[in-house]
């Protein structure tokens, strides 16, 4: 790849069953890129999870998506309630996600430390109620 | 494995996928929680969950599962079932429950992966 790439999705809050459509599709982009599957997977998973924060947490945001030769650089941006405590929010199993999300399947409190174990590197600004970014790499 | 063979063990009925029934299918994964599918995601090829929305197809997509299995005779609205065949995945439906689901493949060697 000579040149970056970049992409651009906006989520909607209010539709939990659509809610992975843009991770789907850069799924679906990097494959036909025939980027690594292993770096597919990590981007995949850690972009859905972070799709899925903004859907039951935030109501929705933007997620930019750039491509480069040796990385992929996620930008997850939304206006929502923003973080309190992020260092209690990464904690595996801290959830505030309401019992409704739960019986979804979501809301184990296990999407942030995913988010950090599949990325290479990843960052939180957060401040309540303005908003949250997250930005995470996964290097190539 | 083959999923037929796993589709016979369980008495499955097969909602999707007849066609892709002699793949094999090595490594199972049951869960309720799909961030707890998500957090191991090596080597999976099959889910067995009692969970029925596109999330389970979602989360399926993200990890290249091949086969999911719903346990509990509870089956899947037209739309979930949609997205997975558009995406190739072999849905079965079992009336047994997880822990017997999950107790009939290990019994015929199925393992979790690593
Ligand atoms: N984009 C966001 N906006 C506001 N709060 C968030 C956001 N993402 C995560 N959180 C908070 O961090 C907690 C932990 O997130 P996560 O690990 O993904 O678990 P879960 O989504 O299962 O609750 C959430 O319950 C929520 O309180
Ligand atoms: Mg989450």
């Amino acid at each position: 790849m000579a040149e970056n790439l970049t992409f651009r999705y906006k989520i909607s809050g209010d539709d939990f069953t659509r809610a992975g459509e843009a991770s789907s599709n850069v799924k679906s982009k990097l494959k036909q890129m025939g980027v690594d599957n292993n770096a597919i997977r990590k981007v995949a998973i850690a972009m859905y999870e972070g799709e899925i924060n903004m859907v039951i947490h935030a109501n929705g945001g933007t997620i930019t998506v750039e491509i480069s030769s040796d990385n992929i650089h996620l930008v997850l941006a939304d206006t929502g309630p923003g973080i309190a405590d992020i260092e209690k929010a990464m904690r595996e199993g801290y959830s505030t996600a309401p019992e409704e999300v739960r019986s979804l399947g979501f809301g184990a409190g296990m999407g942030l430390p995913n988010m950090k174990k599949y990325s290479d590197n990843m960052t939180i600004e957060s401040v309540v109620g303005v908003g949250t970014t997250v930005t995470m790499d996964i290097h190539l | 494995m083959t999923i037929r063979k796993i589709q016979e063990l369980l008495d499955a009925d097969v909602l999707l996928g007849n066609e892709l029934l002699d793949k094999n299918a090595d490594f199972v994964f049951s869960s309720d929680m799909m961030s707890d599918v998500l957090a191991f995601a090596d080597e999976q090829s099959i889910l067995i969950t009692g969970l029925c929305n596109p999330q389970v197809v979602r989360t399926a997509e993200m990890l290249d599962i091949i086969c999911i299995i719903f346990v509990r005779g509870k089956l899947p609205d037209a739309h979930t079932l949609e997205m997975a065949k558009e995406r190739k995945i072999v849905v079965l439906g079992t009336s047994h429950k997880m822990f017997t689901t999950c107790g009939i493949l290990y019994e015929n060697g199925l393992r979790g992966g690593a």
